[in-house]
């Protein structure tokens, strides 16, 4: 073989190879997958990050997809196992004894709060952390409502199950969660007498999104839902079917002797709900509003599948928008995703917090404007830039100071593995943007951890 | 395009409701320099036992152990008698600049705490849920003047209520707190184009800078401290805002809160103390704000989520009501009963029916005291006449 023919083959052969690597197969570049790590979890971890540069983007979000959590890692306070008084029980009461138990209601409020706080900062699976904060958000109940901590310790553990699950399974367990019927008042839902609390909020904020259902809906699916009701002695669901209303309703076009599991069946057939749906995920992830075509295509596809959120959130996650330079550091991060990200970077959480340290990060999670379990109201906390405003920002500022204060690189090995780290990197660690303020402390760590940057993700 | 257009539109277009300060013509803003100071009565105040219809057999009847006696009220007229710890605010009853709004509250009156408080201090229906407070909306139909230190001050704490969704409201309840750290932020560097979320955040953090340096400075200005405050924590939130009031603070709304109002049981020695270091409270700044020339310049008004059942309950307390009296004070008042008092008798379900809808009350500081005609403010809720003009 002539040399002439020989470096022509090897020509053709280094041409076709590049054109059968498809650019997505190339290995992804470190500051998009640090971009994706930083919107699904709460800090970037430095291993993760190394492995997962090391695969095709595509291949890098599939792996992240895979192997999440449906349970919690830590095991929950023993007093959410409490069973709840019976109406007899509570009639007996002393009003001293009713005190006491008032108090102690507030405690098991106050441990479910921590826990969750513990288990998002302990869990090896931060993906399925942040989705069941997300759908905490997006199916609200509150600990001020409901007041019985176990039942919402359920419902968060029932989030959790779903949380990369299916949207459609989830819907039809929630209206049966009976955190979510109280919150909603539907134990007063009754045939003749019904409460149209829950029908309304299923369908202007679980589903379909205000202004595509009539008044006339609202009232005819409440009727589908009397008789759901809670077992005041279990704190489990039950149908009373005394109470519920068997006659003929008409629901978005669809009429029968509706329950209301056929409810939520004619609303998952609404591909509204799947565009409500994917529109509240996809601005949970991605700062600018996706332009209508791309929201139709990835909404098609998440019915299409029968409401496969881990679909759903694949399809934001490879979306340009999602994906582009200028996306990164243009969200502010919320209070949780702030607290956790930095006591996990820094490793700032004791193995068994004491009482008194629960009680302070429950106080720093609400000052900051998002208490776990407690929600502004049923519309959930309405991010974005409102997380910052001049009250809590110094919050913020405070709670970074404190965190750093606590955890100085003598006794945070985290820290001290930091600090030990060229600049570069640990600027890439810790910010999504260059830091805006120049570095005159001597402390990096500090420095760009109290950089507004830091703020960002 | 005008400019109230543009906000809105900025606001349906997704960038937020405000635009930055710099945008805003210089001295275009409609605010007069007149402050509302308002004082939430957090938990549901028992109107019943504040405003009390002595005079009237149905109220012993629905409350037997809490009723108040004869002799426990202060007469406002021959039918209705304030709560006798109520006492320091009968100077303002008679020098004429207190009016109370009888029977104040909502159609399709929700009892939940946090859902009542929402719909009163967004000024929405029961049937809406509005995401921000009814001044937030308000300051952004009509901006406040681009030199005050901040739309409003809040005296009692953290939770911006009436100011939800504002920017730039401050927690002023520690102000040398505020100042110690505020003080160590840095200078915001300019931000880099193109990031909106993180120019927001500098944004703040100027403002923030900006109205804690000047809270200092007006706090050098004004004594360390006013005489005839009593020591409670409630007046010491209006005794800061007499002080800052008298060194010429120029945020239109200032909100100061007393809590404890949610009395289920054992009622009475609760409540006493509550209207009593109520009335202590306002007694005082009223005489403060005489003193130093700016009483005029002021509205006081109290809210609360609802007002109480009106039969007690068996743990000597009572449960969640509807309608209950709000209190206008201020130079510019003319005081009075507002409105009349809820039939004992035509109950609903136990309930007062409610005769002056809340959004009058704001009605009422938005255009009556401010002078703002703003679309956030529905005008199928007229003004009450309760102010000099």
């Amino acid at each position: 073989m002539s040399l002439v023919r020989s470096t022509w083959l090897h020509l053709m052969l280094v041409v076709l190879g590049v054109l059968l690597v498809r650019p997505e197969a190339r290995a992804a570049d470190v500051e998009l997958v640090r971009h994706l790590l930083d919107r699904t979890g709460f800090e970037v971890d430095p291993d993760q990050l190394a492995s997962l540069s090391r695969l095709p983007y595509e291949k890098a979000v599939d792996r992240l997809l895979a192997g999440v959590r449906t349970e919690a890692m830590t095991s929950a306070p023993a007093s959410m196992s409490t069973k709840p008084p019976g109406p007899a029980e509570r009639r007996r009461r002393s009003e001293e004894e009713q005190r006491r138990f008032r108090r102690e209601r507030r405690e098991m409020g106050l441990e479910l709060k921590a826990w969750w706080l513990g288990e998002m900062i302990a869990t090896d699976s931060p993906l399925t952390e942040r989705m069941t904060l997300f759908w905490h958000g997006h199916f609200t109940s509150s600990l001020r409502k409901v007041k019985w901590a176990p039942a919402l310790h359920r419902q968060n553990e029932l989030l959790r199950r779903h949380a990369l699950g299916n949207f459609g399974e989830l819907l039809h367990a929630l209206l049966r969660d009976p955190a979510m019927i109280a919150y909603l008042d539907n134990r007063t839902n009754r045939v003749g007498r019904p409460n149209e609390n829950f029908a309304r909020e299923l369908m202007e904020l679980f589903t379909l999104g205000e202004g595509h259902y009539s008044e006339d809906d609202v009232k005819e699916a409440a009727r589908a839902f009397t008789g759901w009701t809670i077992d005041p002695r279990r704190a489990r669901f039950r149908f009373v079917p005394d109470r519920h209303d068997y006659g003929e309703k008409t629901v978005l076009g669809v009429t029968g002797r509706l329950d209301g599991d056929d409810v939520v069946r004619i609303l998952l057939a609404q591909p509204q709900t799947a565009r409500h749906v994917t529109l509240k995920l996809w601005n949970e992830l991605v700062s600018t509003p996706p332009p209508s075509r791309t929201l139709e295509r990835i909404a098609d596809r998440f019915r299409g599948s029968g409401y496969e959120t881990s679909v759903l959130l694949r399809e934001i996650l490879l979306s340009s928008e999602f994906r582009s330079d200028t996306e990164r550091g243009r969200r502010v991060r919320s209070p949780v995703d702030l607290v956790v990200g930095t006591l996990r970077l820094l490793d700032a959480w004791p193995e068994e917090p004491s009482p008194q340290v629960q009680r302070q990060a429950v106080r720093v999670l609400r000052d900051l404007g998002q208490d776990l379990f407690d929600p502004p109201n049923v519309k959930g906390w309405p991010g974005g830039t409102s997380w910052v405003s001049t009250t809590t920002l110094l919050a913020r500022r405070g709670f970074l100071e404190t965190a750093l204060e606590r955890s100085p690189s003598s006794l945070s090995s985290a820290r001290a593995r930091l600090a030990a780290l060229p600049s570069s990197e640990l600027e890439r660690l810790v910010l999504p943007v260059p830091p805006t303020q120049e570095l005159v402390r001597r402390d990096r760590v500090a420095a760009l951890l109290l950089d507004p940057a830091h703020q960002l993700e | 395009m005008r400019r109230r257009e543009l906000l809105r539109l900025s606001a349906a277009a997704g960038l937020g409701l405000w635009l930055p300060r710099a945008t805003r013509a210089a001295g275009s803003s409609a605010w007069p320099g007149r402050h509302l100071v308002l004082v939430q009565l957090d938990g549901g105040n028992d109107g019943l036992n504040t405003v009390v219809p002595f005079a009237d057999p149905a109220y012993r009847r629905l409350r037997p152990r809490l009723g108040l006696s004869t002799d426990e009220v202060l007469r406002l007229d021959e039918r209705l008698g304030l709560h006798s710890a109520l006492e320091p605010l009968m100077t303002s009853w008679e020098k004429r600049d207190l009016a109370i709004a009888l029977g104040v509250g909502y159609p399709e009156p929700n009892r939940s705490h946090f859902r009542s408080t929402d719909i009163v201090e967004s000024g929405s229906g029961s049937e809406t849920t509005l995401s921000e407070g009814w001044l937030t909306r308000l300051l952004a139909d009509e901006p406040a003047p681009s030199s005050a230190i901040a739309s409003g001050i809040l005296l009692g704490g953290d939770r911006p209520g009436v100011l939800t969704g504002a920017p730039d409201p401050v927690a002023l309840s520690r102000p040398q707190r505020l100042t110690r750290r505020a003080k160590r932020l840095e200078e915001p560097g300019d931000a880099p184009g193109g990031n909106p979320a993180l120019a927001h955040l500098l944004g703040v953090q100027d403002r923030l800078r900006s109205a804690a340096g000047r809270v200092e400075a007006l706090l050098g200005k004004a004594p360390a401290a006013l005489s005839g405050f009593p020591r409670s924590r409630f007046a010491t939130q209006l005794e800061l805002a007499a002080r800052l009031l008298g060194a010429g603070l120029d945020a239109p709304v200032l909100v100061a809160r007393l809590g404890g109002f949610d009395t289920h049981a054992n009622q009475a020695g609760t409540h006493r103390r509550l209207l009593g270091e109520l009335a202590e409270g306002l007694a005082a700044f009223r005489a403060s704000l005489i003193a130093q020339g700016t009483w005029d310049r002021v509205l006081v008004m109290t809210y609360s989520e609802f007002g109480r059942r009106a039969k007690e309950n068996g743990s000597g307390g009572t449960d969640h009501g509807t309608a209950a009296p709000w209190l206008l004070m201020g130079g510019r008042v003319r005081g009075g009963l507002v409105g009349t008092q809820p039939s004992l008798i035509e109950l609903d379900g136990g309930d007062l029916r409610h005769g002056l809808d809340f959004r009058r009350l704001h009605a009422t500081a938005a255009r009556g005291f401010f002078g703002l005609e703003a679309p956030s403010i529905d005008r199928r809720f007229r003004a009450l006449d309760v102010l000099k003009v």
